[in-house]
C-alpha cells in the first residue's frame, strides 16, 4: 500500500467512527459526481467526500486530513469557473452545501448570521420583507453559497456601486488547516487587529474553511430605474459610458454586449433589443427617488449626446426584467450560435476599453476565431466568449490560445488575470506573470501563518506552493495550460 | 560596519533624532528619510542585519496610538516619498507615495471633480498613516472605510523584500489582498510605500442636519434614520450628558436630490428637536455640523484618554449611555456602530481600568469591542489598551511570517504583537 492510501484508510477509518455514517462517501460512483466544478474541463475524482452539516463535522474531517497529511478541499455549490474546488485524487473534499441554515437576522443592526452553505440569493429573499438585501449578486445567485462567495471575493453587476463580497463580510468563524477554529472580525465594524477577516475573503479555500458569516444587509433603494441604449458600435457605447462615469454618476449597474452577443441573446430569448445595434449598454440607477430622476435623466442624455439611437426606459419590472433577460441569458445563449466556446475573465482600466477591444478582434482574427462580449462595463471586467467548434481540427487550440492571449492583453493594459472568477486550478500558471516572485512568496507568508503544512487547497492560486519555514525554491508552471472550455447551454457570466 | 555606517554608505538620508522626532515620549537614534521604495528596501535590509527596531512615521499624529512604542534605533520618516504618482478619473483611481498628505491627494483629485471619500481632519494627515491606522471619519456609512477604498499596495517586509498587491483596477481577485493586512496594522507588518485607491465623484450638493434631542428619543431616531430610504451618507451623534444628544445627518448627491432627502430627514428630527443647548458645543442646530463631525471628542497626541467603542447598530444607544455614564463625552458613527470617547483628563490607570472592565463586557454582548486609542504614556503602559481580540494566535503568525525579528514597532499592537 502507498502512503497515501494507507493515510486514505485512516482518514476514512477516523471520519466513520466521528461523524454521521451518510456523511462519508466512498463510493466510487457517488464519489465521481463531485469531479469538477463549473469548470467542466478539469476532472479529479476525490479519495474520500465528507458532507459536512456542523462547524463540528467540519473540525473532525480538517484534523483527520492533518494528523495524516492529506489534502482537504471545501466545496460550496460547486459553480466555481476556475477550478477552485477541484477535488485532490488523495484527499478529502468537504462539502458544506447541506450546512445551510439562516441562523439570525436582525433588520436594526442590518446583520445577518448565516452557515456557509445557505445560497446567496435565499438571504435576499429572506431579508427584502423588512426591506433589506445583501448586496453581491453574482449571476449564480440562484445556486452559489456564501462559503463559496466568501472565498471567490465574488461580485456581480452591482458592485461598481455596491462593492464586493469583502466589502460585505463582517465576521467569519473559520477552522484553519491546523484543525483549531477562530472567529475573524465583530459583528461591528473595525474589529481590532489585523484584518485577517480582509485577508481569508478571496484566498479561494487555501486559508480554511468558513463556517459561518455575518454578513451586511443593506436598505433596498427606494427608486430603481433601468433602460436600455442602442449604438451603432462598442466604441459609442464605451464612450457613453466615460460619459456617464465621468459626470459624476455611479450607476447600480452599466453593463455592455457587443453584435456577436447581441445575436446570440436574440437567437436564445428574443430579447428584442434595438434592431441594427452594435452594441447596447443596460444602465440601471438606484437610490432616493428625487436623485435618481435627475440621474436617469442626465445618464439618458449621455448616452444620446454619444450616438445612441434608440433608448427604452422600463416602466415597470417587467419591462426591467425584460430588458436584463438578454444580457443574463448571454452566455448561454451562446451556445446557440457555437458548438462550443472559453470563458474569459479579465479585468482593464476602463479607459482602455475601445483599444483593448479593437485589440481583441484583431487576435480573433488572426486566430480564425469569433469572440462575443458581455461584460460589465462600469468596472472593466471583461468577459469574453472565445467561439469556436472542437470539431474542426485546431480550433480548439487557437481558441486557448486567443483566450490566453487575451488575459495578456489584459494585464499590458495594467488590469488583472481575474476580476471575480478568481484564479483557482485554471489561472495559476498566470500568476507570475502579473506579480513577481517577491510578491508570490509575500503572499505564501500569509499562507504559512494559517496553514504550515499546506493541506488547504493545495495546488490553486499559486503555482509553485513553497514549503514554509524553507528558502523559496521555484520551478516552472506546469505544462497543462489546457484554457478550460463550458459546454453549451451553462450560463456563465 | 555600524549602523549608521551602514545607512549612509547606503546612500540614505540619515542624521540623529532630535526632540521633535520622539515618539511617544522615547527618543529614537537615527531619523532616516528614504525617497523611494527602492530605499526603504535598502534601509530595511540594514535594519535587519542589525536588529535595529524601526518605527515608521508619516505626519506623526498617531504615534501615542496603542500600546506603548518601544525604544527605537530607527524612525523611518516618509516625509520625502510625497509624490502623487497617478490620478485617472476616468477609471476613477488614484495613486500616492505613503508619505504624500491626504489633503494634497484629495486638491489634485478635487480639480478634477473626484475625492477620495474618507474624512481626514488633521492637517498633514498622510497615505502611509491614514492606511496605518485605519482611521474612517462619518462618510463610513455610505462609501466605506479606508479598507474598502484600498485596491492596490506597493509594501517593504522588514527583510527589505518588496511586494505588491492588487493593482490599478477596481475589480481584481488574483492573489491574496495585502492591502487588508496593511489596514490597520499600525506599522508593526511592513512598512507601506504606495498605495493605490479608488475614488467617488464629488457630489454636487452637500448638507449636514442636525438637532438635539432627549437620550430617551435617541434610539427611535436612529433606527429611523438607519431604515431610511433617502439614503444618508453620515449619521453621527454627540453626547456629553445624560439626557440629552445631538443628531446629525449628512445626504449627498446631486441639487434637487439633496433639498428632497433633506427636507425629508428635517421634517422626522423636527419632531424630536429639544432646541439649542447653550454648553453643548454642537448647539447652534441646523446645518453646521460638519464642525464637530470632523473632529475626535478627544484631543490626540498622547495629553486625553480616548476610546473607540464598536457595537452593532441596535447597540448603538447602550453603549453610548454607558460611557455616558462614566463621565465620558462620546461622539461617533451611529450609522456605522463606531463610537469615539474622550476620558476627563484627570482620569487615573485605575479608574480607566474600572471603565474598560464594565464597556467590554457590554461592547462584546452588543458584537464590538473597545479599545484604547491614545492617552498619556503611563496610563496606556499600566491598561490593557487593546483588550480581548478574535483570532490573535492567526495574527501571532502572521507577525512571524512578516516580521520575525520583531523590528517594527514591536509592542505596539494586540496581544503584544
Ligand atoms: C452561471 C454562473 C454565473 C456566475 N456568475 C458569477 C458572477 O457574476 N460573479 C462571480 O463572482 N462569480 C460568478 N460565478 C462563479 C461562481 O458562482 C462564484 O465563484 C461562487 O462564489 C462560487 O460559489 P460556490 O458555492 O459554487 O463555490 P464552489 O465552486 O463550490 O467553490 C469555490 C471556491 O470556494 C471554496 N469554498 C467553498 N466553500 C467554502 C467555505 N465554506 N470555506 C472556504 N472555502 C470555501 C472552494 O474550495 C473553492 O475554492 C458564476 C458561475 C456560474 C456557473
Ligand atoms: C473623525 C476623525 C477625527 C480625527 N481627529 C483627529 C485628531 O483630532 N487628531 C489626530 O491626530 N488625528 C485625528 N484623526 C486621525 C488621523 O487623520 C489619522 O489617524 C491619520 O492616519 C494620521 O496620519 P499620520 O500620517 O499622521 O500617521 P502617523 O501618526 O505618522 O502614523 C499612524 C500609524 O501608521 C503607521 N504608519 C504611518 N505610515 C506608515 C507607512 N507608510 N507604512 C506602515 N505604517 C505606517 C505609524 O507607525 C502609526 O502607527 C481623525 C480621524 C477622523 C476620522
Amino acid at each position: 500500500m502507498s502512503d497515501a492510501s494507507g493515510s486514505i484508510a485512516a482518514v476514512t477509518e477516523r471520519l466513520r467512527s466521528t461523524l454521521p455514517s451518510d456523511a462519508v462517501i466512498t463510493d466510487p460512483t457517488r464519489r465521481a459526481a463531485y469531479d469538477c466544478d463549473g469548470l467542466l474541463h478539469y476532472r479529479v475524482t476525490p479519495a474520500v467526500v465528507v458532507l459536512a452539516r456542523d462547524t463540528d463535522q467540519v473540525q473532525a474531517a480538517v484534523q483527520a486530513c492533518m494528523t495524516h497529511g492529506l489534502p482537504f478541499v471545501a466545496r460550496g455549490s460547486g459553480t466555481g469557473l476556475s477550478g477552485g474546488a477541484l477535488p485532490h485524487a488523495d484527499g478529502v473534499l468537504i462539502v458544506m452545501s447541506g450546512f445551510r441554515e439562516i441562523r439570525e437576522v436582525s433588520a436594526r443592526d442590518q446583520r445577518a448570521v448565516v452557515d456557509p452553505g445557505v445560497i446567496n440569493l435565499q438571504i435576499s429573499q429572506r431579508t427584502r420583507p423588512d426591506g433589506y438585501y445583501f448586496a453581491p449578486d453574482p449571476s449564480s445567485q440562484q445556486i452559489c453559497t456564501i462559503g463559496g462567495n466568501v472565498a471567490e471575493n465574488s461580485g456581480g453587476a452591482h458592485c461598481l456601486k455596491y462593492g464586493f463580497t469583502a466589502a460585505h463580510v463582517l465576521s467569519l468563524d473559520v477552522v484553519t488547516p491546523d484543525g483549531d477554529r477562530f472567529a475573524f472580525g465583530t459583528r461591528a465594524p473595525d474589529a481590532p487587529g489585523y484584518d485577517v477577516l480582509g485577508a481569508f475573503v478571496g484566498s479561494e479555500g487555501t486559508l480554511g474553511i468558513a463556517t459561518s458569516a455575518t454578513v451586511r444587509l443593506l436598505r433596498t433603494p427606494e427608486t430603481v430605474q433601468t433602460f436600455l441604449a442602442g449604438f451603432a458600435d462598442t466604441d459609442a457605447a464605451g464612450a457613453a459610458v466615460s460619459a456617464i462615469i465621468g459626470a459624476g454618476i455611479v450607476p447600480a449597474a452599466i453593463e455592455m454586449m457587443d453584435a456577436l452577443a447581441i445575436e446570440a441573446a436574440e437567437a436564445a430569448v428574443a430579447c428584442n433589443y434595438p434592431a441594427g445595434a452594435g452594441a447596447v449598454l443596460v444602465v440601471e440607477l438606484d437610490g432616493p427617488g428625487a436623485e435618481v430622476d435627475s440621474e436617469l435623466a442626465a445618464a439618458e442624455q449621455h448616452c444620446r449626446e454619444h450616438g445612441a439611437f434608440e433608448i427604452r426606459i422600463a416602466a415597470d419590472d417587467q419591462e426591467r426584467q425584460a430588458i436584463w433577460r438578454g444580457r443574463k441569458s448571454a452566455f448561454a445563449a451562446v451556445g446557440r450560435i457555437s458548438p462550443d466556446y472559453i470563458v474569459q475573465d479579465g479585468v482593464i482600466p476602463r479607459t482602455a476599453l475601445p483599444e483593448v477591444l479593437r485589440r481583441m478582434k484583431q487576435l480573433a482574427d488572426d486566430g480564425g476565431v469569433r469572440v462575443a462580449n458581455v461584460f460589465h462595463a462600469g468596472d472593466g471586467n471583461l468577459h469574453p466568449l472565445v467561439l469556436f467548434d472542437d470539431a474542426v481540427p485546431g480550433q480548439a487550440d487557437a481558441a486557448e490560445e486567443t483566450s490566453g492571449a487575451i488575459i495578456d492583453l489584459c494585464l499590458e493594459h495594467g488590469g488583472s488575470i481575474t476580476g471575480e472568477h478568481g484564479v483557482g486550478s485554471d489561472k495559476a500558471k498566470h500568476m507570475p506573470k502579473m506579480f513577481t516572485e517577491d510578491d508570490l512568496d509575500t503572499m505564501q507568508r500569509i499562507r504559512c501563518a494559517f496553514d504550515p503544512t499546506g493541506i488547504s487547497n493545495p495546488g490553486k492560486v499559486f503555482p509553485t506552493p513553497r514549503l514554509c519555514g524553507e528558502v523559496p525554491r521555484r520551478h516552472s508552471a506546469s505544462d497543462d495550460s489546457r484554457t478550460p472550455t463550458t459546454t453549451a447551454g451553462v450560463e456563465i457570466f | 560596519m555600524g549602523l549608521l555606517n551602514a545607512l549612509r554608505g547606503a546612500d540614505l538620508d540619515v542624521r540623529a533624532a532630535v526632540s521633535a522626532d520622539t515618539v511617544d515620549g522615547r527618543l529614537p537614534r537615527l531619523l532616516v528619510r528614504p525617497r523611494s521604495t527602492q530605499q526603504v528596501s535598502a534601509l530595511m535590509s540594514i535594519a535587519t542585519e542589525h536588529d535595529a527596531v524601526t518605527i515608521v512615521r508619516g505626519h506623526g499624529t498617531k504615534l501615542t496610538w496603542g500600546a506603548p512604542a518601544p525604544e527605537a534605533s530607527i524612525l523611518l520618516d516618509l516625509s520625502l516619498m510625497n509624490r502623487i504618482l497617478d490620478h485617472q478619473p476616468g477609471d476613477l483611481i488614484a495613486s500616492a507615495e505613503a508619505g504624500a498628505a491626504i489633503a494634497d491627494l484629495q486638491a489634485a483629485l478635487s480639480s478634477r471633480g473626484q475625492r477620495l471619500a474618507v474624512d481626514t481632519m488633521v492637517p498633514g494627515t498622510t497615505v502611509g498613516g491614514l492606511v496605518g491606522s485605519n482611521v474612517s471619519g462619518p462618510r463610513r456609512v455610505h462609501t466605506g472605510t479606508v479598507r474598502d477604498l484600498l485596491i492596490g499596495v506597493t509594501i517593504v517586509l522588514a527583510d527589505g523584500t518588496i511586494a505588491h498587491s492588487g493593482g490599478k483596477v477596481v475589480k481584481n481577485v488574483a492573489g491574496y489582498d495585502l492591502g487588508k493586512l496593511m489596514t490597520g496594522s499600525h506599522g508593526t507588518l511592513a512598512v507601506i510605500t504606495e498605495a493605490t485607491f479608488r475614488l467617488h465623484p464629488e457630489p454636487t450638493a452637500t448638507r449636514w442636519l442636525s438637532t438635539r434631542i432627549a437620550t430617551a428619543d435617541l434610539e427611535t431616531v436612529l433606527a429611523a434614520a438607519c431604515a431610511s430610504v433617502v439614503a444618508p451618507s453620515a449619521i453621527e451623534i454627540d453626547c456629553n450628558a445624560p439626557d440629552s444628544a445631538t443628531v446629525a445627518i449628512l445626504v449627498e448627491g446631486t441639487g434637487a436630490g439633496v433639498a428632497a432627502r433633506a427636507s425629508a430627514i428635517s421634517t422626522m428630527l423636527a419632531a424630536f428637536d429639544l432646541g439649542p443647548d447653550d454648553h453643548d458645543q454642537a448647539k447652534s442646530g441646523l446645518g453646521d455640523a460638519q464642525d464637530w463631525t470632523l473632529r475626535f471628542p478627544f484631543t490626540t497626541g498622547g495629553t486625553q484618554v480616548g476610546l473607540k467603542l464598536t457595537a452593532a447598530l441596535g447597540g448603538v444607544v447602550e453603549v453610548c449611555a454607558a460611557a455616558v455614564a462614566h463621565g465620558l463625552h462620546v461622539r461617533g458613527s451611529a450609522g456605522a456602530g463606531v463610537l469615539y470617547a474622550a476620558a476627563p483628563t484627570s482620569i487615573t490607570s485605575a479608574e480607566l481600568t474600572t471603565v474598560l472592565s464594565e464597556l467590554r463586557p457590554l461592547t462584546a454582548r452588543l458584537g464590538g469591542t473597545a479599545v484604547v486609542l491614545d492617552g498619556p504614556r503611563d496610563i496606556r503602559s499600566e491598561v490593557d489598551v487593546w483588550g480581548p481580540v478574535n483570532g490573535l494566535p492567526v495574527m501571532r503568525r502572521l507577525k512571524d511570517q512578516f516580521d520575525p525579528g520583531r523590528l517594527l514597532a514591536p509592542g505596539r499592537f494586540v496581544g503584544g504583537i
